[in-house]
């Protein structure tokens, strides 16, 4: 049963991760890569990490996406809007995609065979053991990384206020 | 040249309410920052409107009392023993400030004195609804006490022809139960 | 899964959908009793005893009006929005615990769909989802009011996300679950969580109006700035899809509110009545209802009293007043919490938590 949705999904998630490249329109490819980010949650929920599909989908799907869909509708992009490339960044992203592939390739042939972790906890992706790893084992980066997020927020506060003190 | 003009201070001016409130721009208390106590307020008030008597009344059923000296429809009344009233003098379409009534006289024939009382009478009378403003200056023109308006109210229609009311409209009934009531017309009619 | 397990399950499946319906049904007509009442008039009275068919006449119309689809819209998205919109309003009833059990033929089956053990975290899920049915459809229409209204929504769908999300934490750290259904149980008789949080409770009351755009915060279809806001070119069941999807989110949010912080299906006195389980169950069940038809009343009450906001206060209230208090309400919570089991000088393992 499972097994059959793992394909289901993934090829889902293949068919719409292809759609936002293809798409002509740019509200299509933020729609399909929306609908991505919901398949790959799916994927979290069949490997059992409940809280992890939940917040992907919060943060996601639910905060990121949206703000990206204001700004294309905002913006209006269509087909005849559209910059022409040049044959130079053309050619860049052939070469950069290119090298993408044959470093994603290296590393699926070295990787030592996707064989099942028989090891692996299915409670792992629970809200109490997650919360137990994140708070005692790894504690600093965690903390480090809040510290961040803060410094970032705090950054982006201070570049959107206006210049010669704030408005009420 | 040195006007001497003197300013009235606000209060002394012509009061038409006491519910008047003077406009001070002073700084909100924290408790009324908060918005909460004011907010709980207006619902309260809401609230007590939720039990208060209904304005609304159900139409068809219940109907809404008219003032006896409502000016509705027009009637052209008869006498007692059912002759018309009206002499086709022309008083009411002179009188007519939207030149809404036009009229045909005719001479009564003999054998006709129990349908019309006086020996001249109005063959056609017609009232366009659609230009009558109601203002009840037919009736008070009128020698004869023929024209009343009356408390029933113009139905609509679909057609503007349909708004051109004749006689066949407009003359009240011979039979005594189908009278129309203008008592409360006639009395303002005759104190004038 | 047993069969009888799976065809109670359906069963209950269908019963919360039409349930949901339902009550949305009919909170169309409360709606406009209850703003009637508080004008002093009388409402809908003409289709049925109290006017009591008034939502069916409705349906019936929306059904019948003419299906306008304008020339430059895009056709695909003018339909998924309102599609989105109530399937997302629908969604969110699965994770809600209706009562507490059934014993039939002794198997218990609980009045639920599912319990998710992050039940809090999907409701969340949903209703960010949700904000891209009135999204897509306002874009879609290809009208700069439809536009502007969308924008509006989603500016303020997410500003208010944050301080719902930051309002439950507090919640969340009392209680230890994130699971709906544990939460309730936590509440036994009238312990109710509203009395522990309250400032928590004010919070998420506030979020939840702007969450299901309800006055004061219906700006994305504010008459008289933006026509219609989202839905100014819908018409017929379309529209009639984002009316009901609004109605179905009222009468979810109070559910999720009564479940949080008013005790779900839990009463005071519910032990000394002396009632088999099933009874007590049924009795609970009805009782949460109750609590969320009032609530329900409360939203209404809201709408007919207090104006609309103004764009930049609605902001301001989100991101300078809320946010900061449920910011404090957390920080008292964590030291009451911390005076409480005091935790100060001890270390927790993994081991103490799950015995």
């Amino acid at each position: 049963m499972s097994q059959y949705l793992f394909y289901i999904l993934s090829l889902l998630t293949a068919f719409s991760a292809m759609m936002v490249v293809f798409s002509r329109k740019p509200v299509y490819s933020v729609l399909y890569m929306i609908f991505c980010f919901f398949t790959i949650a799916g994927h979290y929920i069949l490997l059992n990490a409940q809280f992890l599909a939940a917040v992907h989908v919060i943060v996601y799907s639910g905060a990121i996406m949206v703000l990206f869909l204001y700004v294309i509708m905002m913006l209006n992009l269509n087909k005849e809007s559209e910059p022409h490339k040049s044959n130079i960044a053309k050619t860049a992203a052939v070469v950069s995609g290119g090298l993408l592939l044959m470093v994603l390739v290296s590393v699926f042939k070295s990787a030592d065979g996707l064989a099942i972790n028989p090891a692996f906890d299915s409670q792992i992706g629970m809200v109490e053991v997650l919360g137990m790893v994140l708070y005692e084992k790894y504690l600093l980066p965690f903390e480090v990384s809040a510290l961040l997020f803060l410094t970032a927020m705090i950054g982006a506060t201070m570049l959107g206020k206006k210049e010669g003190g704030a408005q009420s | 040249m040195e006007h001497n003009i003197t300013r009235l201070p606000i209060e002394s001016l012509m009061q038409l309410t006491n519910r008047s409130k003077v406009v001070v721009n002073k700084k909100m208390s924290f408790v009324e920052r908060l918005y909460l106590p004011a907010i709980l307020g207006g619902l309260m008030i809401t609230f007590r409107h939720f039990f208060k008597k209904k304005a609304t009344i159900s139409y068809p059923e219940v109907q809404r009392d008219f003032s006896p000296v409502y000016r509705g429809q027009h009637v052209l009344k008869r006498d007692e023993q059912g002759r018309e009233n009206c002499t086709a003098c022309g008083l009411c379409a002179v009188a007519c400030p939207a030149e809404a009534i036009s009229m045909t006289a005719s001479e009564r024939k003999k054998g006709e004195e129990h349908l019309y009382r006086e020996e001249k009478y109005a063959s056609v009378y017609e009232i366009n609804m659609l230009r009558c403003i109601f203002c009840g200056l037919c009736e008070e023109a009128c020698p004869k006490e023929a024209i009343f308006l009356t408390d029933r109210i113009v139905s609509s229609d679909y057609q503007r022809n349909g708004f051109i009311y004749g006689k066949d409209q407009l003359v009240e009934s011979t039979d005594p139960d189908k009278r129309v009531d203008i008592a409360g017309r006639l009395k303002a009619h005759r104190h004038q | 899964m047993e069969l009888n397990d799976l065809i109670f399950k359906i069963i209950f499946v269908i019963a919360v959908f039409a349930v949901s319906l339902l009550v949305a049904m009919y909170s169309t007509y409360a709606e406009r009793k209850v703003a009637a009442f508080f004008q002093d008039r009388l409402g809908p009275n003409r289709a049925g005893p109290f006017g009591m068919l008034q939502p069916l006449a409705d349906g019936i119309k929306m059904f019948m009006k003419e299906e306008i689809i304008p020339t430059n819209a895009d056709k695909v998205l003018f339909v998924l929005g309102p599609s989105l919109a109530m399937m997302t309003a629908c969604m969110t009833g699965v994770v809600i615990p209706w009562g507490s059990s059934l014993i039939i033929d002794g198997k218990e089956y609980v009045m639920q769909i599912t319990d998710v053990n992050i039940g809090i975290l999907y409701v969340f899920g949903v209703v960010s989802v949700g904000v891209y049915g009135i999204m897509i459809g306002g874009w879609a229409s290809n009208n700069k009011f439809s536009l502007l209204g969308a924008l509006r929504a989603s500016s303020q769908m997410i500003s208010y996300e944050l301080a719902m999300g930051m309002s439950i934490v507090a919640l969340v750290m009392m209680t230890g679950t994130l699971s709906v259904r544990e939460i309730v149980e936590s509440q036994p008789g009238g312990h109710w969580n509203v009395f522990v949080q309250p400032l928590g409770f004010l919070l998420f009351l506030i979020c939840a109006f702007a969450e299901t755009n309800r006055t004061p915060f219906d700006l994305p279809e504010c008459e008289t700035e933006l026509v219609g806001g989202y839905h100014t070119e819908y018409s017929s069941m379309k529209l009639g899809f984002y009316l009901f999807a609004e109605y179905i989110n009222m009468f979810i949010s109070s559910a999720i509110i009564v479940c949080l912080f008013f005790g779900g299906y839990n009463f005071p006195f519910i032990s000394e009545l002396g009632l088999s389980h099933n009874m007590a169950a049924i009795l609970g069940t009805v009782i949460f209802f109750a609590k969320v038809f009032f609530f329900i009343f409360f939203f209404m009450w809201i709408r007919w009293t207090i104006p609309r906001f103004r764009y930049d206060q609605l902001m301001r209230v989100g991101w300078k007043v809320l946010i900061p208090l449920a910011v404090v309400n957390i920080v008292l919570t964590a030291i009451y919490l911390m005076w409480k089991h005091d935790l100060w000088n001890t270390t927790l393992h993994v081991s103490q938590l799950n015995p």
